[in-house]
This record gives structure tokens, C-alpha cells and sequence, in this order.
């Protein structure tokens, strides 16, 4: 890996499928993720977690446990007093006129358990195996209680309380309005409702969460390193709860990460507890999280039930969308997925009328969050399956009926009329949707492959062609930023606090950064995800870091240029407006001879001639210069999918034939890395749309809680994906780039459960309810043609 | 409450002693007494094979063997690949070509199995490699860049 970067035609890195630089450790087994950290002394933790998923605790003993030798402490929530402050509100409804009720949460429950998998202590030995043993022996009594395990149950009368002070299990309601929907329903030639049914999933990177705390007497300061997306929002919780200031609790997120999808987003009570363990014990305490507590304890997604209605002309032109649905938050949550899945039903087509309604309800199930695509493949899949239905009532092409009603791509900036989960109003920067939809069935041969299925139907095979097409809100704010330094080998180091999980920001900053600064890129080297680094930073997750930190960056990168040739302009004794950085100098141009290298720059620029001496010509100390990026709103990223399948009919198995992906993120500072991050996304989707479920019993019980129960798709059955770019830049921020971390997964549920209505269209199956395994397909199939 | 037993292996080639709790899995010992951190642990019950490891040669589950079933054998991990990381072996240099590698996190293993399969069979199908693949998980890539880079090597001919 010594040749120099690739470049693009016209001289600059943006743009460039340059491998990444993250590679060579990970390949070599050098990389460094949090387990991985080397830790003299460290002791370990593990939890104990309630067996009930609501139950109160009457009483927890513990001297079993530490009378086990080789066990350092046992800590309930007698010993922690000291912080167990209610947790803040995650964040305020961002639909202006309408609130959030937030069930407070502490460190450890208070009271009661709300989830089976609710940590009630946590064990300190001197191994993890031993921490784990005595976990056994902490023995913990309860007062079983009834128990809420599903949005249903939560709304029922005289359901169960998950928090007793809320009076019912409502979490949200949230009406956002466009026109007038009863009018337009009224008038229509064409109405249809239906009910469809996303299940809970969660994000199984396949590195669990983790955390490494170090507290340091002497400076009452704390050391976090954490397998987070989002390290300045755990220091910001952490300061809160230990009552310190923050610059005394610094969180790193290891130089790797191993997955983050979401649930890593989110402070858990392991952070706070393993902290509080460090500081009582005076010794480093570790805990990384197993298989099975990432399915009984990170947080999940997806589980909504809608009920939708569209009015529509003989044409089949949209007139009107009504959504009624509900959410299922868990025992603790926030409203980000399902705000996200309201604004993300309208899609790419123009309707003028829209009632969303949202009932967000608290259930007994695990915690809730973002899993990669955050409540947008659900929007997806609602309105992608009317569209169609739509088609099959006026018997029309699925494909047709969508080109009738999509956004022209002369109507940018085009407002929706809703409010996005950003707290601005949803307004699509940029996008060209026909084209989009054309060179997608282009690119599947659509004509073509309708006529293979006529052939193919004929001969009694069930093949079948869905195509799905969105939009998705990304490079959400409030902002990132970057600090940018030259230093004293003359390399540029960019600083930023957003933490990558495989995303390949070392790759991706460094070009930006050697563009803005206009150095090699092999002279630019990359910090993130520490907040020792940076004061302020957000996270990754939303699709939001290219376009918050990258416009952060090239910002930075200008400033630090003008300061690079000031310095540069001093020691060669000309104008700065005559002077270029070529090959690590500083140098004036047309004249290859006069120059200095970055690195003589740097010792000027940076300490000045020696000790004791003013500076000459009136320069300025201090190579650097920091900006934080803050977009007015979100951007709006697009996808066309097109998912050609047969179904088996005796086995319910689906086998994908050809998968045709259009995408749209704007402008591509990489486009081997956004390739990869839509080839995750659609693995991830297929998954949803075909394997993996989250499934509970009606005590609140996980009835699939490892990867025998929950199957993750391999490479056996991931089919190749076709894929091709379209870009409209976005207008939002100078480097015209949106988002594409979640895209793969957005439209997948909705094409796959398109396409298999399609194939099974003999048998006149309805497809509501996701994921499709075969064993649902055969239900599916066996229930139409043989009701039992 | 355990029991321990002192074993001798060889690792990556080097003849290696470790006493070690009965119970301990082999990835385990790899990782904190050896410090071998590239090969990781994913699920702990023998799904997800980010922990594969080659002992005499084929390809096993680090979660699922034991420590002392290990003693007396050849273990070889990711860190044995390459003598030297700036110089990566051909499969390697593929996976960066190829971007078979996100977060990193599954890749040793993964490199593990392919290797043994490679060996075995040094011209594999587009198939015969995701079979191949298909005892490990990945959640990052969607496998696409592993199958591409693992068929340009062998596009790329024996020369390997």
C-alpha cells in the first residue's frame, strides 16, 4: 500500500475510490477494538439481569457471591446512590405543539424491573468467568407482575402500567396534517386500506457494546473507552451522573469499533456502573457484553403496526394518504424511529393530502432505539405495498403507477407540509426521482423480465418482480465538527469527534481535508471519537457524518491553507497569493526551486523562532483552525430497488434471481465506500424482509435470543447486488454530499414483500406482515388456497 | 472451584506454554494469555465465526474448543498471515482492493476459513467461496467484496 493515493481526473482526492487505510490492520489482526485493549489490572465485570420482564424487586443478597474468592464487589442499587439521578429526556417531540412523556429512568431500577434483561447488579472478579459465576449465586427475589409484551397489550384497557406515574402506556401522539385528507377521501374515485405489520429487530454488529473505565485519583478524573457512536453524549451523561465537570470524564471510542447500527448510540446503564466500580475499586473494570446480552438488553427496533388508507384516481394519480400507527418504544426509548417512519411514508411521490398519526406506547419489551434505517424501512414498506395495491386495483403496472405520481425533478426544494424528526420542516433538497426510478428498470431489463415471468408463470414457476422506490432523511444535525492542525513532521491532523464503526472516516476525512488544505493525503492523519480531542462532537448515526463532518473539515481546511501560506509567504519572502503546496512544500509557484517543506512551516508557524523571541513580520502562532458545520435541515438521499425472485411454493424458500439498486447520496468523496456501506445496507434489509425476528411471548420472554432462533443471512444467501449512482447535489452544504450509511436497507422489505405478492399472485396471497420466512410464505400460501 | 492443566502448542509457529483453567476456550488463551487480539469473539456459541482459527491446519471455532484440547497441536491466526503488516499477503491485499473489510471486526476469522479453503482448493467457484463464507457472519459488508476479492485472486492465477 506505498503508491500514492489515486486521484481523479482533475487533480483532487474527493471522489476517489481510494482503498481504505483502516485495512491493513484489521487484515493483519492489529486493529484495536475495546476488548482488544491492552489493561494491567483490570477487573471484570458482569451483570446480573432480571428473569422477568416486570416484577418488583423485594430483595437482593449477595454474600454467596462474595464470599467466592477471587470476587471483588457485588453493587445493587443500595451502593449507588450517589447516582442514581433520573436520566434526562433523550429529546423533545420535534413536532412543533405536540410532547413526548417520558418514563424516567435511572442506573439502576428503583423499584421495579421493566424488561427481562433489566440489569438489577452487577458482579466484579478478578475474570470474566469468575464475575459470571457469581452472578449465579447473587440470589434476587421478586413480586412477579403482569406483564405488557406488545403494542396491543400496552393499549388495552386496564393494561399493566410500565411506569405507574404516566397513568397509561402512551408514550407519543403525535397528528401531522397536509390539506384536506376527509375531503380527499370523500371525493376519490378509488379508496384502499389495509394493516401491515413490522416486527422488532435488532442490529447484531458483531461486536457487542463495551465499555473500559480507568478513574485517576489524583485528577478525580475519569478514562472511558467505549464501543459507543456517540462518545460526547456518554460523556455528557456520565458528568451528569458523577456530578464532574466534563473535561473530567474523557470517552474514547477505540480506533475500531465493530459495528455500531444504532443500539451503540444509545448510554446504557453497564457505562454507568462500570465507571462507578472503577472509582470504588480503584482499578480499571471492564465488561463487554456476550451474544445473548445484546439480544435481551441493547436496544431494538422496527415493531409497528399501521393502518393505512389511499385515495387515488381512475388514473391512478394520488390524491390522499391517511397512516394510523403504532409504535412499540420498549420499556425506554426515544421518538426518533417512529417521527422518522411518518415522515418517510409520503416518499418520492406527491400527495396533497396527509393525516399521519402516531401512538408511541411503553411495553415490558427491551429498550428502543435507532437500528440502521431508524424507522424509514417501515415508512417504506407501508407505501410501497399501496403503491402496489394501487396498481393491482386499476390494473396497471407497480412501476407505471409510480412514475404517474412521483416529484417532477423541477419541484426541488420540495416541502412535504410534515415536520422531520430534525425539528425542521421536511423539505427535500435535491433529487431527480424518474430518472432514478427509469435507469433502475433499465438497468433490471423490467419489459424484458415481466415477459420471463408470463413465460415462467405459465410453465406453473412462481416468479415474481417487486420494485420499491424512497426517500430518506440524512445528515442530520445539530452539527459536527473539526479541528485541523499542521504539525511538526508537517502532516495535517484532522480531529472529529464522531466515532466511525467500519464506516472508513481515516479514508474519507483525509480526502476531504487533503483537498480543503491542499496536501497529499498521505500527509494527513485522522483522530475521531475522543472527546479529549475535541470539545464537542454529535455521533454517528442518522447517515449524517459525511455531510456534518465533511463540510466541518473542508471548512477548517481553507482557514488552515490562508494560515499555512501567511507562514509559508514570511520564510520565502513573497506574496501568499504566489505560493503553492506541491509535494509536502510550501512553494512559489511556476518556480519549483523556491520553496520550504510544511514541516520548517510548521516549527515557524507553530513555536516561533526560538524561545523568549517575538515573531517576525507580525505572523500569528497557532496552525490550526477549527469549524463546526450546523445544516439548516436534513438532506434527503434517494433509492430505487428492483428485486427479481422465485418463490418455491412447496418450501415457502424465496431465491433472489437479480437485485438492482439505484442510489442517490448527492456528491461521493468515495464511492468504493459508499458502495460498501449500500451492499451492508441491503444484506441488512434482506435480513429484515427474510430472516431475522425478534420474537416474544406474552410474559415479555425472548423466544429468540441467539443465532440458532435468529438467523443473520450469509453469504450463501446473499444474492449480488447490481448498483448504479445517480447524484443531484445537495444544496445544503458546500460539498453538495448527503447521506448513504442506512440507504441499503430502506426500500429492501418493501421490494422483497412486492415481489412475493408477485410471484405467489396465482394464489392470491396478501403480503402485511414482515419478515418473510418460508414458513410464513407456506402459511401464506397454504392459507388461501386451504383454509384450515 | 477449577481446575487447571499445562498445555504446550505451537502458535503461528512458535512453540508456546500456558496453564490454563480446564474450562478456558482456546480463543480465550489465544486472546489474554497469548494477546493475540485479532481473532475475536462474536457469539460464543459457535454461529458467527469471527473466532476460527486454524489448529493442524483446518479451520475451528475458537469459542467451542477447549484450551487443553488444543495442547500438543498447531494453532495458526490471523497475526501468522503475514510476517510483516505493511507487506500483505495476496488474499489480504485483495480485501483491501476488493473493500471486504468494514468495521474489521469478523475479518480474521473470515481470512482463516478462506485460507484453509484456498489451500484446499485453489481455484473455488463464485459458489464453492460463498460456501465457504457462509460459516461465518458478517453484518457490515453484505459479503460482496470477500466473494470479489477471494474470485480476483483467483483470477489472478497460481503466481500467488
Amino acid at each position: 500500500m506505498t503508491a500514492p493515493a489515486s486521484r481523479t481526473p482533475e487533480g483532487g482526492y474527493i471522489g476517489a475510490p481510494i482503498p481504505r487505510r483502516e485495512d491493513a490492520r484489521l487484515l493483519t489482526g492489529r486493529g484495536t477494538f475495546v476488548d482488544d485493549l491492552a489493561m494491567p489490572g483490570v477487573a471484570h465485570a458482569a451483570m446480573v439481569r432480571s428473569p422477568h420482564a416486570h416484577a418488583r424487586v423485594r430483595r437482593i443478597e449477595a454474600a454467596a457471591a462474595l464470599a467466592l474468592p477471587g470476587v471483588l464487589a457485588v453493587v445493587t442499587v443500595a451502593d449507588i446512590a450517589d447516582i442514581q439521578k433520573p436520566w434526562p429526556a433523550r429529546m423533545p417531540s420535534p413536532v412543533p405543539g405536540t410532547t413526548v412523556r417520558h418514563g424516567v429512568r435511572h442506573t439502576l431500577p428503583r423499584d421495579k424491573v421493566r424488561h427481562a434483561g433489566e440489569v438489577v447488579a452487577a458482579v466484579v472478579a478478578e475474570s470474566r468467568a469468575l464475575a459470571e459465576d457469581a452472578c449465579e449465586l447473587v440470589s434476587v427475589e421478586y413480586d412477579v407482575l403482569p406483564v405488557v409484551a406488545s403494542p396491543a397489550a400496552a393499549l388495552a384497557p386496564g393494561a399493566p402500567l410500565v411506569y405507574e406515574e404516566l397513568g397509561d402506556n402512551v408514550a407519543a401522539h403525535i397528528v401531522q396534517r397536509v390539506g384536506s385528507p376527509e375531503r380527499a377521501f370523500a371525493a376519490a374515485d378509488h379508496t384502499l386500506r389495509e394493516t401491515f405489520r413490522v416486527m422488532r429487530g435488532g442490529s447484531h454488529s458483531m461486536e457487542g457494546r463495551g465499555v473500559v473505565a480507568r478513574y485517576d485519583e489524583a485528577l478525580d478524573a475519569f478514562t472511558v473507552w467505549d464501543a459507543t457512536q456517540a462518545p460526547h453524549a456518554i460523556r455528557a451523561m456520565l458528568a451528569y451522573l458523577f456530578d464532574l465537570p466534563e473535561h473530567r470524564v474523557r470517552v474514547i471510542a477505540p480506533p475500531d469499533v465493530g459495528g455500531g447500527l444504532g443500539p451503540k448510540a444509545s448510554f446504557y446503564p453497564e457505562e454507568a456502573l462500570v465507571c462507578w466500580l472503577a472509582r470504588t475499586l480503584r482499578r480499571p473494570v471492564k465488561w463487554i457484553e456476550d451474544r445473548h446480552e445484546h439480544f435481551v438488553s441493547a436496544a431494538q427496533e422496527r415493531e409497528q403496526i399501521h393502518t393505512v388508507e389511499i385515495a387515488f384516481t381512475r388514473e391512478g394519480t394520488l390524491l390522499a394518504l391517511r397512516d394510523v400507527f403504532t409504535h412499540d418504544i420498549g420499556m425506554y426509548g426515544a421518538l426518533v424511529a417512529p417521527v422518522i417512519t411518518a415522515c418517510t411514508v409520503p416518499g418520492p411521490y406527491r400527495i396533497p393530502n396527509i393525516h399521519s398519526e402516531l401512538h408511541a406506547v411503553y411495553t415490558n419489551l427491551q429498550p428502543t432505539g435507532a437500528v440502521r434505517g431508524a424507522g424509514r424501512p417501515q415508512g417504506v414498506l407501508v407505501m410501497e405495498r399501496m403503491m402496489d395495491r394501487m396498481a393491482e386495483t386499476l390494473g396497471l403496472d407497480p412501476a407505471e403507477v409510480r412514475a404517474r405520481n412521483l416529484i417532477p425533478a423541477d419541484a426541488f426544494p420540495y416541502p412535504v407540509g410534515l415536520w422531520f424528526r430534525d425539528g425542521a420542516p421536511l423539505t427535500y433538497d435535491s433529487g431527480n426521482y424518474p430518472e432514478l426510478l427509469r435507469r433502475a428498470l433499465e438497468r433490471a431489463d423490467y419489459a424484458q423480465a415481466r415477459r420471463e415471468q408470463a413465460t415462467l408463470r405459465a410453465q406453473g414457476r412462481h416468479r415474481g418482480i417487486g420494485v420499491a422506490i424512497c426517500v430518506e432523511g440524512v445528515g442530520l444535525g445539530p452539527f459536527e465538527g473539526a479541528i485541523l492542525r499542521l504539525d511538526g513532521r508537517g502532516h495535517v491532523i484532522v480531529t472529529s469527534g464522531a466515532p466511525p464503526q467500519g464506516q472508513g472516516y481515516q479514508t474519507a476525512f483525509a480526502q476531504i481535508a487533503a483537498d480543503a488544505v491542499g496536501v497529499r493525503f498521505e500527509d494527513v492523519d485522522v483522530v475521531t471519537g475522543d472527546t479529549g480531542a475535541i470539545p464537542y462532537g454529535v455521533g454517528s448515526f442518522a447517515s449524517r457524518v459525511t455531510a456534518t463532518a465533511g463540510p466541518a473539515i473542508l471548512q477548517a481546511g481553507g482557514v488552515l491553507r490562508e494560515k499555512i501560506l501567511a507562514v509559508g509567504a514570511h520564510l520565502l519572502e513573497a506574496a501568499p497569493a504566489d505560493l503553492e503546496i506541491v509535494d509536502g512544500a510550501v512553494r512559489v509557484r511556476g518556480l519549483p526551486d523556491r520553496g520550504v517543506p510544511l514541516a520548517q512551516v510548521a516549527r515557524l508557524g507553530n513555536a516561533g523562532v526560538a524561545f523568549g523571541m517575538v515573531m517576525p513580520g507580525g505572523l500569528q502562532v497557532g496552525l490550526e483552525a477549527s469549524a463546526y458545520f450546523t445544516p439548516s435541515q436534513a438532506g434527503y438521499s434517494a433509492s430505487a430497488h428492483v428485486c427479481i425472485l422465485d418463490v418455491d411454493a412447496d418450501t415457502g424458500e424465496v431465491a433472489i434471481v437479480r437485485y438492482v439498486v439505484g442510489h442517490d447520496c448527492g456528491n461521493v468523496i468515495n464511492p468504493l465506500l459508499v458502495e460498501g456501506q449500500i451492499l451492508g445496507g441491503v444484506a441488512h434489509g434482506l435480513s429484515n424482509a427474510l430472516y431475522e425476528e425478534a420474537f416474544y411471548d406474552e410474559h415479555g420472554q425472548s423466544l429468540a435470543s441467539s443465532f440458532l432462533d435468529y438467523p443473520l443471512p450469509s453469504a450463501r444467501e446473499m444474492p449480488r447486488v447490481e448498483m448504479f449512482h445517480l447524484t443531484t447535489p445537495s444544496p445544503i452544504n458546500p460539498l453538495g454530499v448527503k447521506g448513504a450509511g442506512e440507504a441499503g436497507t430502506l426500500p429492501v422489505t418493501a421490494a422483497v414483500a412486492g415481489a412475493v405478492e408477485d410471484a405467489l399472485r396465482p394464489f392470491g396471497v396478501r403480503v402485511n406482515r414482515m419478515p418473510l420466512s418460508p414458513g410464513r410464505i407456506s402459511d401464506l400460501i397454504h392459507g388461501t388456497t386451504r383454509p384450515s | 472451584m477449577t481446575d487447571t492443566r499445562a498445555i504446550s502448542l505451537a502458535v503461528n509457529g512458535e512453540p508456546r506454554r500456558a496453564t490454563v483453567d480446564v474450562r478456558t476456550t482456546l480463543v480465550d488463551l489465544l486472546r489474554e494469555q497469548f494477546r493475540l487480539t485479532g481473532t475475536h469473539v462474536g457469539c460464543e456459541h459457535g454461529v458467527c465465526g469471527a473466532c476460527t482459527v486454524l489448529v493442524d491446519g483446518e479451520p475451528v471455532r475458537g469459542c467451542l474448543l477447549l484450551a487443553v484440547q488444543a495442547d500438543g497441536r498447531r494453532v495458526e491466526t490471523v497475526e501468522g498471515l503475514t510476517e510483516d503488516p505493511a507487506h500483505l499477503n495476496a488474499l489480504q491485499a485483495q480485501f483491501v482492493r476488493h473493500h471486504g473489510v468494514q468495521c474489521g471486526f469478523c475479518t480474521g476469522g473470515i481470512l482463516m476459513s478462506l485460507t484453509a479453503a484456498l489451500r484446499d482448493n485453489p481455484r473455488p467457484t463464485e459458489v464453492e467461496i460463498r460456501e465457504t463464507l457462509a460459516g461465518h457472519l458478517c453484518r457490515c459488508t453484505g459479503y460482496q467484496g470477500m466473494v470479489d476479492a477471494v474470485l480476483a485472486l483467483v483470477a489472478a492465477g497460481p503466481a500467488r
